[in-house]
């Protein structure tokens, strides 16, 4: 059967990924847990946000590459985890050129009533 | 392209159809040509479900005022019936449609290979298609009458079979993607050595990037529909503006899918119209890099528009400007590829053969709808057109007048294939005849009621719209026989039929063509070594 | 013609790859891992749909949010962040244990990465039993609106369809990872299930990485 370039194996299954390799990757996601929870008692306002998944996307980028072997696979593998990620960022900036621009009033909330 | 068959030993009498038999062999096949049948079967229950549903409303609305008493006896009724077409066509006939047919049949035979990537899969997807069909028809018993976009609030309040209709439509989903998964992987990993991607038939690139969207886009829906249950069973309020939540957030997530789905739809029937086009041209297809590159980016470009269904729902004048501005860009790609297969036939040697007809009928209703589609990309004229008739007319230019004539141009071209068998050409053209006249007949009515102002999903009129809505409903009937005339001949053909297909009755080049007609289980004798370029006609001693 | 699952071959010699009649074992072995990376895929489009809701309604009920936000518990959030790490680590090291036919070390690790996961659900409904006893359950009854209701319903939405994801996850190692190398079914040759279910789990790893400070941290 055809093997294209991108995906022939020459005989071998696939990359060895060494346990100690692993277990740093470990570490360090232990550490940036550590650190979002650290960072999320300051208050940096609308930073917050930003800061958090900036530092979920550096652990789910470690994940990714190292625990899912990401880094040794090929162009076409790659292109089908990013897509999702690109058409959720359209998505949401999609809704967003909606919502905040509308000059209605804002859905308004409910008194509570208890 | 031509295959390397050794003296095909092959015994001809024993092919896919015949060489294991009883319900159970094919209950239960994984064999890709076989399952092409289960969902030929099941579809085309549905086609002929949506279509009476279809009648039935034409029927109501040839006169002013009530006209079937006892059938369509209230406003309720009608919004049901709109509601089954819709669904039936859209969820059960037409994105199923090619794909999990002609797609199943044809993508490992015009690759060379024996199978999908997981034939077990792809039957599981056809038996999830099954259940999901049973939810929806259990859903009917209470039914339905939000319309097939089933919006919040209306959705998510009222005490119809709703919870059950959206979940039968989230399982069908998963058949979808699965189906999508399937083909992306097959034609990645199963080419025949010298297949490679720019030696594939345009066929197989419209059904890759079909595949890539049902796989993508799918599951969105899927989720927007399980959000639609949770608002209904445990109030969970984020479509609802008491609550503080937003029902056009519904309608964004709902049309992130659906506006992608209509490409799943008619993506492949371009893959068709590409591969009967040059065999009946006795030509190559012209451009047949821009038609791969516009296949994909159609598919690209299709992920941006969604909010033109929602011009006037009340999204924001920056977000309605945005989204016009990138729904005119998807008309390019579209726009490239009528040149190019209007191009094709140009000083072509041109055969009147069934399936061209319906290909050359495709490039023209296609080409109505597309323009159409021009002024509902326009924001001032989609404030008077939007839930007019005119928007009816547009979109059942594209189904109808796009993906059904592909599906039905498509059992045409490969019937003697996947049959062994010939039709009755005579009687095919005169269904045809039927069909496309039928079909014009009933829809351009319709846009003058668009612009006349007639609204859509109405069971009534004031009497100033009698005329074209009664020619409508002629029209309807007419097209309705058309569809019948020519499923019957192919069917009644398949069952009865006495003339036996030749391997290659087309003189076509691509690989499908080069194995039985029908083909072995295994579809090849030996397999396929590709050595040339696709679409060779008129440049070898045996064009 | 056979198509075997790698767990009912029986006439397989362990380690060998399932006969597949149309594919040789390359092949399949790379038809399989994009079929996964593809699914997984669909999965992160059917949680970015909550991701997107939970972005529209943050922006409309910011300070709704936070007060949600505070009235979830972060050490059993992190604690479970901490779990679900541990766990798709001892994942990537059965793979590896995997390629190199270390049968009982895919047990072993599976195993660990199984426990991890009972860990976790059982966090999540101490959790969860503890908000209904609150009354912070926004199903069906009225008489306990909270002002966070929005909040509180998009975290059962992620939270609960995360946990279904665990669970499956867990089902998946036991059937294809820890069942079979119980029976030595591994080897360099052949590892398929045992890579496709670590893929799995670490997606469900992958989920939590941002669920977590969404929900329990930021609000």
């Amino acid at each position: 059967m055809a093997h294209s370039h991108e995906d022939a194996h020459h005989g071998e299954q696939g990359h060895v990924v060494p346990v100690s390799t692993f277990f740093k990757v470990l570490v360090a996601l232990l550490i940036l847990t550590v650190a979002t929870v650290a960072v999320a008692q300051v208050d940096l306002g609308k930073w917050n946000i930003v800061g958090a998944l900036v530092v979920a996307s550096i652990k789910a980028t470690l994940v990714v590459l190292v625990f899912m072997h990401g880094k040794y696979e090929n162009r076409i593998l790659w292109t089908y985890i990013v897509i999702p990620f690109v058409l959720l960022a359209i998505m949401i900036g999609g809704v967003f050129t909606d919502d905040p621009f509308r000059d209605r009033l804002k859905p308004v909330q409910v008194e509570q009533k208890k | 392209m031509s295959a390397h068959t050794h003296a095909a030993h092959a015994n001809e009498e024993v092919n896919y159809l015949n060489w294991k038999t009883g319900l159970w062999s094919w209950l239960s096949s994984t064999d890709h040509k076989r399952i092409c049948f289960l969902y030929l079967f099941a579809i085309m229950i549905f086609f002929v479900a949506g279509g009476i549903a279809a009648l039935l409303m034409r029927l109501e609305l040839s006169t002013a005022g009530p006209t079937i008493p006892g059938i369509v006896k209230d406003p309720h009724t009608y919004n049901v019936l709109f509601t089954m077409h819709g669904v039936f066509m859209i969820f059960l006939f037409v994105v199923p449609g090619i794909p999990a047919t002609l797609g199943n049949f044809l993508i490992p035979l015009m690759i060379g290979a024996k199978d999908v990537a997981f034939p077990r899969l792809n039957l599981f997807s056809f038996y999830l298609y099954v259940l999901g069909a049973a939810c929806g028809a259990v859903a009917m018993l209470n039914p339905v009458d939000t319309g097939w976009t089933f919006y919040a609030p209306y959705s998510t309040t009222t005490d119809t079979s709703v919870s059950l209709m959206v979940f039968a439509a989230f399982i069908l989903g998963f058949s979808s993607i699965l189906t999508g998964l399937n083909f992306i992987v097959t034609i990645h990993q199963l080419r025949a050595p010298g297949m490679t991607w720019m030696r594939l038939p345009v066929f197989i690139w419209a059904s890759y990037a079909t595949a890539v969207i049902q796989t993508v886009a799918t599951p969105v829906v899927g989720m927007t529909l399980l959000l639609v249950i949770a608002e209904r069973m445990f109030g969970a309020g984020i479509f609802d503006p008491s609550k503080g939540g937003d029902p056009v957030l519904m309608e964004h997530l709902f049309w992130f899918y659906s506006h992608p789905v209509v490409y799943i739809m008619v993506l492949p029937a371009f893959g068709v119209v590409g591969e009967i086009i040059p065999v009946f041209s006795r030509k190559p297809l012209f451009g047949y890099k821009m038609v791969v590159l516009s296949s994909m980016a159609i598919a690209a470009v299709g992920f941006i528009v969604w909010a033109h269904h929602m011009f006037v729902a009340g999204i924001s004048d920056f977000s309605a400007k945005f989204f016009s501005i990138v729904t005119f860009l998807v008309a390019v790609p579209t726009a490239i590829k009528v040149f190019n297969w209007v191009s094709t036939m140009y000083k072509g040697s041109i055969s009147f053969k069934t399936p061209m007809l319906y290909a050359m009928a495709f490039v023209f209703l296609f080409m109505v709808a597309g323009t159409t589609g021009i002024y509902l990309a326009m924001l001032g004229v989609d404030v008077y057109y939007h839930d007019t008739y005119f928007v009816v007319a547009h979109f059942h230019y594209t189904i109808q007048g796009g993906a059904v004539i592909g599906l039905i141009a498509a059992l045409h071209f490969w019937f003697p294939k996947m049959s062994g068998k010939m039709y009755n050409e005579r009687v095919a053209r005169i269904a045809f005849a039927m069909l496309f006249l039928g079909f014009n007949l009933t829809f351009i009515p319709q846009f003058i009621l668009g612009m006349d102002g007639m609204p859509r999903r109405y069971y009534d009129y004031p009497p100033q719209y009698q005329t074209l809505h009664t020619l409508s409903t002629v029209g309807a009937f007419l097209n309705g026989f058309g569809y019948i005339f020519s499923l019957l001949n192919l069917l009644g053909t398949a069952l009865f039929g006495k003339v036996k297909a030749p391997r290659n009755p087309y003189n076509s080049k691509s690989l499908e063509w080069q194995t039985a007609s029908p083909p072995i289980h295994e579809n090849f004798e030996t397999t396929p070594i590709v050595n040339e370029e696709p679409y060779n006609y008129g440049t070898h001693a045996h064009a | 013609m056979s198509s075997n699952a790698a767990t009912l071959d029986h006439n397989v010699a362990p380690g060998e790859p399932p006969h597949i009649h149309h594919m040789d074992s390359q092949t399949a072995y790379g038809a399989a891992k994009l079929g996964m990376w593809l699914f997984l895929a669909t999965e992160v489009l059917l949680f970015a749909v909550l991701f997107c809701s939970f972005a529209i309604m943050r922006y409309y009920h910011l300070e709704e949010f936070h007060e949600g936000s505070h009235h979830l518990n972060v050490w059993w959030g992190g604690l479970n962040t901490i779990i679900l790490l541990c766990s798709s680590y001892w994942a990537a090291v059965a793979v590896t244990k995997a390629q190199q036919g270390d049968n009982p070390g895919v047990v072993r690790n599976f195993g660990y990465s199984f426990v991890c996961g009972a860990g976790f659900l059982v966090i999540k409904s101490i959790e969860y039993t503890g908000k209904y006893h609150h009354g912070m359950f926004p199903f069906g009854a009225t008489e306990n609106f909270y002002e966070f209701k929005n909040f509180l319903g998009l975290y059962y939405c992620m939270t609960g369809l995360h946990a279904l994801h665990v669970i499956i996850g867990m089902v998946v190692m036991f059937i294809y990872g820890i069942k079979p190398a119980l029976r030595n079914r591994y080897s360099a040759k052949y590892y398929t299930p045992v890579e496709l279910s670590a893929l799995y789990w670490h997606l469900v790893d992958l989920i939590w990485i941002y669920l977590f400070p969404l929900l329990y941290l930021v609000g």
